[in-house]
């Protein structure tokens, strides 16, 4: 921690009453806060709190309303991308900027090369990057191709960017969405670097544990306005949950033993290829019991996802099979449709891409997978008092708001968008449930909701199968969990003998019968 | 944020496409002045032209059948997300199967002829739009390639056919003969007569109402019925449909099927209504004319047999001005109708931003 100077140095990035509307909407209200030179500044809010809005203010990429933004003590105006980056100021974005077919180098000196000829500015980027690496521990191989690169590193390269264009304030949005457990803990031991020599960071993230772990200071967001802002020692986890939703939170699910009864879901020895023919699973097999929740750990692209839609019926695996009430859904060739009519429920990881139609209202959504069922249709047309009284329903029942069944889709949130999906999927009283990042993108508030959903669908009897980056909601949620390296299905812990370092660690690769 | 801005609904459907077109004339008087011309005067001989007098309203309206028919196979591959140019091709085909059944049964009465010379016309426009759609459901052919190409073949191939197996036995010009009077659509003014209506003798003929009731049951197939649910999550989001255990290809094949059986109803209008006859290149370029009107009219049953009056309007009031004003000629009157196309359909909007502005002024005082 470093201790407020004595002398009154300027912040190194002041806001001064930024507001902005978007139409109807306040998405800043007043919002004024100062980044000490040379800390990290934690940025903490629910989705739709304001912070992307302020984010991208202080980026350039939206104009506010009113108020001022100050860098050293003196004000800019930036408008654009640009004008931030000459103020000293850049940003890392949650999806990386690059251009993946790219070395490193390439990337770096994008938009900056300097001159007509290339050779001048990439001789002057290496010496450049050479010294950065040597002052921050930013050790990346020049010459490779992006593509072939970890996410970490990738990441790292995005760092890098903005350090070469002499950014003195480096903003990142949820840096360790994509990262495992011991990559971000690199990245926070870099950025205490950056942070010694001199350089400010904003963090902005929901994961409260990030900002307890690393930063300096902290400013909670809720509805558009600052409703907080401390010295991340004289707060709590808790403390700043509370503030974030406004009220009293239960950080972890409460949920009594499991009491697994008979497989439901059988899979064995399944292997799913690509497009190319690469292996994305290799051979898994396992069950899924009555009554218990399974959750599927791993680093983003080591084959859950191809897992979880290969069982949802929406890919075909090469081999293996995959039995529910007796029958074989691979080698009879199920569809998603035919598989829901045996109790199989599926909410897809993207849900707005796979488990809706953003453009549709809610009520067309409230349907889909089950449009054909008899619920909803008469003779030739739909029935259209039933759809809207089902979606007013689920929409009720799950505390969607707004409760509008007309409104499309694309107009709710990343939390009520997701409530509605897992209404349509429970209420259809599956026996399996397959789902994919439950609360990804979902507000702590919903996340709760949904948690305590579908702990009450376990107790009913019911299968689950979660996965999930997120590895606190694996933890809090499964009763057994699986771990996926390289499409392989590397190991198996019941809950009590499960610890985030050993899921860590298998989910990099090492072995449990080996390491443990 | 370069999402479209927001309209309310009264302004989206009537007021923006409304601007848009008084733009499209605006622009299309300042070409008129140029020739030398008095807008003013040119505009209202287009109108008069088109609606003046029972003449010019029923040609408008024989003229907008075609382009209803041709519309709404554009629209119903749309939602399935396809782009389906090959309208003009299918509508050509569709008119032989309609074509072969008159010629066939002539002398039957057209209780008879009427269901058959329907039935043929759906099933060859269907069958003809079949293949690029096997071919890109399939096969991954891209359909707006195919359906150009289909154009093409199904235009060589009627040529074909009319020169050297349909032609009337001693004539010159590649037509067939006649259909007997059974396979004659009845004519507006006809049926008006029946009941006492007095109306010019015009084109203008019963397919106009089939083309109505078609344009009501693609609404009613479209968003009030499972299949027209499935299609359109298929032609919004294919992952979304696959995860709906909805298969994208069938849906491809079967969205194609009722594009070309609805653009083979062209034949009913242009040979049973107006020709009596197979003839080269009847659908005349409707086909095409379909696009726009499918694009202007956002691809909605109501919207297009509005776009297909407008266009069948400046179709008819076009040939009277190009007739009373002999410095406009007929190549001005598609330079018009491109004007059309151009503001409302691909810049449609152009005057959006502007718009939406201006009434949020006024809402908030």
């Amino acid at each position: 921690m470093t201790a407020p100077s004595p002398d009154p140095a300027p912040p190194a990035l002041e806001l001064r009453g930024i507001d902005k509307r978007f139409g109807a909407v306040h998405a800043n209200r007043a919002i004024s806060f100062a980044v000490v030179g040379g800390s990290i500044h934690g940025l903490i809010g629910e989705n739709g709190a304001g912070k992307s809005t302020l984010m991208n203010i202080i980026y350039g990429f939206h104009r506010a309303d009113a108020g001022e933004i100050r860098v050293q003590g003196r004000p800019v105006e930036i408008h654009s991308p640009q004008q931030a980056i000459a103020a000293g100021i850049g940003m890392v974005h949650q999806h990386f900027m690059l251009v993946e077919n790219f070395t490193v180098l390439e990337n770096v000196v994008l938009g900056v090369e300097g001159g007509r000829l290339l050779a001048g500015g990439l001789a002057h980027a290496r010496a450049e990057l050479g010294r950065l690496a040597r002052d921050y521990g930013l050790e990346v191989p020049l010459d490779a191709v992006v593509s072939d690169l970890p996410v970490g590193l990738q990441q790292r390269v995005e760092i890098l960017k903005a350090l070469y264009r002499r950014a003195e304030i480096l903003i990142l949005d949820e840096p360790t969405a994509v990262l495992t457990p011991q990559e971000a803990d690199q990245l926070f031991r870099m950025l205490a670097r950056l942070r010694e020599q001199g350089k400010s960071v904003i963090l902005v993230t929901h994961k409260l544990r990030e900002i307890m772990a690393v930063t300096d200071h902290v400013t909670v967001m809720r509805q558009g306005a600052v409703v907080a802002e401390v010295a991340t020692r004289d707060t709590s986890l808790r403390g700043l949950a509370e503030k974030m939703v406004g009220r009293a939170v239960l950080l972890q699910v409460e949920k009594g033993p499991a009491r697994p009864g008979a497989p439901l879901l059988s899979v064995k020895d399944l292997e799913v290829r690509d497009g190319l023919g690469m292996a994305r699973v290799k051979g898994a097999t396992f069950d899924l019991l009555a009554g218990e929740i399974v959750g599927l750990a791993g680093v983003a692209g080591n084959g859950q996802s191809e897992l979880l839609e290969t069982l949802a019926g929406i890919r075909a695996p090469s081999r293996g099979e995959i039995r529910l009430q007796g029958r074989d859904l691979v080698r009879e060739g199920l569809d998603p449709r035919a598989r829901r009519r045996l109790g199989l429920a599926h909410v897809p990881e993207d849900r707005l891409h796979v488990g809706m139609v953003a453009r549709f209202p809610a009520q067309a959504n409230a349907i889909l997978g089950y449009h054909d069922s008899p619920a909803y249709n008469g003779g030739v047309l739909l029935d259209r008092g039933a759809i809207l009284a089902g979606c007013e329903q689920k929409m009720a029942a799950y505390d969607v708001r707004p409760p509008n069944p007309q409104l499309r889709l694309s107009a709710f949130s990343g939390g009520n968008q997701q409530k509605l999906v897992l209404a349509r999927e429970i209420d259809a009283d599956p026996r399996v449930l397959l789902i994919g990042q439950p609360t990804r993108g979902v507000d702590i508030g919903a996340i709760e909701f949904i948690h305590k959903k579908l702990v009450a669908l376990r107790d009913a009897g019911k299968a689950l199968l979660i996965v999930s980056v997120e590895l606190d909601e694996i933890l809090g949620l499964a009763d057994r969990i699986l771990v996926m390296n390289g499409g392989e299905i590397i190991g198996e812990l019941a809950r009590a003998e499960a610890t985030e370092e050993r899921i860590g660690l298998m989910m990099a690769g090492v072995k449990a019968e080996g390491g443990v | 944020m370069s999402a479209p801005a927001k309209l309310p609904r009264w302004a989206e459907l009537g007021l923006l496409p409304a601007i848009n077109l008084v733009a499209a004339l605006l622009l299309s008087g300042v070409v008129v002045r140029i020739l030398g011309e008095n807008p003013w005067s040119a505009f209202k001989l287009l109108a008069s032209g088109a609606f003046g007098s029972q003449d010019s309203i029923g040609y408008t309206l024989y003229y907008a059948t075609n382009f209803i028919f041709t519309g709404l196979a554009v629209a119903v591959a749309y939602h399935a997300g396809l782009f389906n140019i090959g309208a003009e091709g299918q509508a050509y085909i569709g008119g032989l199967g309609t074509g072969l059944v008159c010629l066939w049964l002539g002398a039957a009465p057209f209780w008879v002829v009427f269901p058959l010379a329907v039935l043929a016309g759906a099933v060859f426009g269907a069958a003809w739009a079949f293949i690029p759609a096997w071919l890109q459901a399939r096969r991954g052919s891209h359909i707006v390639i195919t359906t150009i190409m289909f154009n093409f073949i199904a235009s060589a191939l009627m040529t074909y056919l009319l020169v050297n197996v349909l032609i009337k036995p001693g004539q010159q010009s590649p037509e067939s003969r006649e259909f007997a009077p059974g396979a004659f659509m009845p004519p507006i003014h006809e049926l008006l007569g029946r009941v006492g209506i007095a109306f010019t003798a015009t084109p203008f003929n019963f397919a106009f109402v089939l083309a109505l009731v078609a344009a009501a049951l693609v609404w009613l197939f479209i968003w009030r019925t499972r299949w027209g649910y499935a299609l359109r999550v298929a032609g919004e989001n294919a992952a979304a449909a696959v995860y709906a255990g909805i298969s994208p290809p069938r849906i491809t094949i079967g969205a194609m099927l009722l594009s070309g059986a609805l653009a083979g109803g062209l034949g009913l209008n242009e040979l049973m209504g107006a020709q009596h006859r197979l003839l080269l290149d009847f659908p005349g370029g409707a086909g095409f004319v379909g696009i726009a009107v499918a694009l202007m009219g956002r691809n909605h049953p109501v919207g297009i047999v509005l776009a297909a009056v407008l266009f069948g309007a400046l179709y008819q009031g076009g040939s009277q001005l190009s007739f009373d004003m002999p410095k406009i000629n007929r190549d001005m009157v598609v330079v018009i109708q491109g004007l059309v196309i151009l503001l409302c359909g691909a810049m449609e909007n152009l005057f959006r931003g502007p718009l939406a502005a201006l009434l949020r002024r006024r809402d908030v005082p």
